[in-house]
């Protein structure tokens, strides 16, 4: 296959670029993909891939609810709306992140792999800082187990569903810690 | 008023040439993003709001004893090439550059420290060391965050962890970065393969000057892009695995330029050696690449008549910005390229 732009070189890179929802793909060469690199890399920024993503990721709330549950849709803190931060990439503040939370929820996911934090805190208690980082998922763990029981107690099986993720996926980080602290 | 003319005179921290392995490891950055709770990042707040988060952050860092002794300058009283010079130096980003009304940078003690208010997030606490340290730059950024949080709310939740302006940063808020000097990769023409490595394992590489920039002069820069879901201390561990094999690559590829291309390695060194002693106009892209043969040449202890301190400064001191600081006006991008020449003859005979 030869390159897209010039037609001499043989294509060796692949790239896809969405513009207005409209996927392109391209074949270039090496020093064609160099000189289109910059310019790519220009406009296909943070907004354009969180639109594409949340576009794919969450049909349902996007188009299905929407019209019906407009309000909602728009934070109550900054006023910020679900288009407002898919044309700009960025959230108004700190309650878009309540506001948002079904459609954020499978963005971070793509995003990061994940929908579940570890690490700092802003209170951390006095015992938890010196402790190494297995005891402080295996204390996370125990408390997510807990809250999962009660949970399913009440009947609360949206939360309950969230936490059985939160449970597992603190299984598995407790696993691959243990792995790694042995190896050490 | 406090300005910026006095760090010209000191070498920041960074670019000492120090610590472990800084023969390939420039330097190792931390950066934490927080939010207030109650007020609209920067990019959606009223001026109202901005000014409110810039004097409350302001209060907040101004009494912290870690920053004592701290410069503190406001984005909108500083000219553009003060705002150049101190993008130039890593201190501040493009970003807070645009729009400089509300804005601010505190820069700590050679430069180790420095945060800057109302960027995309309303802090962002940025800790530089020289070599490969990364540890030591999370532990400081870490004692400034637990002290600020003592002073201030940041806006943060169990399940995502604290919360930022752009999702690609939410969860711990955190940048590890290190900068690298990676010629013989360049000239082995095994780059691409080792940034496309890096890529795949969910770091970032770019230029000198970040985001969008050409990795001039050989360096990259290399970076988490995941935030969410890890721990600091294991994204940290991650990079520093990534670092340490693309260092070893690094030494593997000039072991080889030695052992097989040895001419062509040291006439290039040597010729980008002897242009930079006898230029009489040059300019910065043409600088940044002889110095980084020049570099390579200390490094390999080829050249030995000056350190890698000497030609680290060179790097910073050669800017757009910089030039202008140290001639005290104004200079036309032809006068610069008069008196980058100059400069680095007058440094590289020692003087």
């Amino acid at each position: 296959m030869n390159c897209d732009e010039c037609g001499k070189n043989k294509a060796t890179v692949h790239l896809t670029e969405i513009v207005n929802e409209q996927i392109t793909k391209l074949n270039l060469c090496e020093a064609c993909a160099k000189k289109k690199g910059s310019d790519a890399e220009q406009h296909f920024g943070i907004a354009d891939l969180l639109a594409a993503l949340s576009d794919v990721e969450a049909p349902s709330t996007a188009s299905g609810a929407s019209s019906s549950a407009a309000p909602k849709s728009r934070c109550s803190v900054c006023g910020m709306t679900y288009e407002d931060f898919k044309r700009i990439g960025r959230l108004g503040c700190a309650q878009c992140y309540a506001t948002f939370h079904a459609s954020l929820l499978p963005l971070l996911k793509r995003i990061h792999g994940s929908n579940q934090h570890l690490g700092k805190s802003p209170t951390p208690t006095a015992s938890s800082k010196d402790l190494r980082a297995s005891d402080r998922i295996r204390e996370e763990l125990e408390a997510a187990k807990q809250e999962l029981q009660r949970a399913i107690k009440k009947e609360e099986f949206e939360e309950a569903a969230t936490l059985r993720d939160k449970v597992k996926f603190l299984e598995k980080k407790l696993s691959e810690k243990k792995i790694r602290e042995g190896m050490k | 008023m406090p300005n910026v003319d006095h760090l010209l005179k000191q070498t920041c921290e960074w670019l000492k040439g120090t610590g472990s392995n800084s023969d390939i490891v420039v330097s190792s950055r931390i950066r934490l993003a927080r939010n207030l709770t109650d007020l609209p990042f920067s990019h959606w707040a009223s001026k109202k709001q901005a000014r409110e988060s810039l004097d409350r952050l302001s209060e907040a860092t101004g009494s912290a004893d870690m920053l004592k002794n701290s410069l503190v300058i406001r984005m909108a009283e500083i000219d553009d090439v003060d705002k150049q010079f101190l993008l130039e130096r890593h201190l501040i980003s493009r970003e807070h550059i645009v729009e400089p009304e509300f804005k601010s940078v505190i820069i700590g003690d050679k430069e180790v420290i420095n945060i800057m208010i109302n960027e995309e997030d309303h802090l962002r606490i940025q800790i530089l060391q020289s070599g490969f340290n990364l540890q030591e730059c999370w532990r400081i950024a870490s004692r400034l965050d637990d002290t600020l949080q003592r002073k201030t709310k940041f806006a943060f939740s169990p399940e995502w962890g604290y919360f930022t302006a752009c999702p690609t940063n939410t969860g711990t808020g955190l940048r590890a970065s290190v900068m690298l000097h990676l010629p013989a990769l360049v000239m082995t023409k095994q780059i691409s393969r080792v940034l496309q490595a890096i890529t795949k394992l969910g770091m970032t590489a770019r230029g000198l000057y970040g985001e969008g920039t050409e990795a001039e002069g050989n360096f990259f820069q290399i970076s988490n892009q995941i935030t969410l879901g890890s721990a600091e201390e294991d994204i940290i561990d991650n990079l520093e695995r990534i670092i340490r094999q693309v260092i070893g690559h690094e030494e593997n590829a000039r072991r080889t330029l030695m052992k097989q291309n040895r001419e062509m390695l040291q006439d290039k060194i040597w010729r980008a050696n002897g242009t930079l002693r006898s230029a009489h106009i040059i300019n910065t892209k043409e600088t940044m690449s002889l110095l980084s043969m020049v570099r390579l040449g200390v490094d390999m202890g080829l050249i030995e008549d000056f350190d890698r301190r000497a030609v680290n400064e060179l790097f910073i001191l050669t800017q757009p910005a910089h030039l202008q600081k140290i001639e005290g006006r104004l200079l036309s991008s032809a006068q610069r390229d008069v008196k980058r020449a100059y400069l680095i003859r007058r440094r590289l005979e020692g003087r």
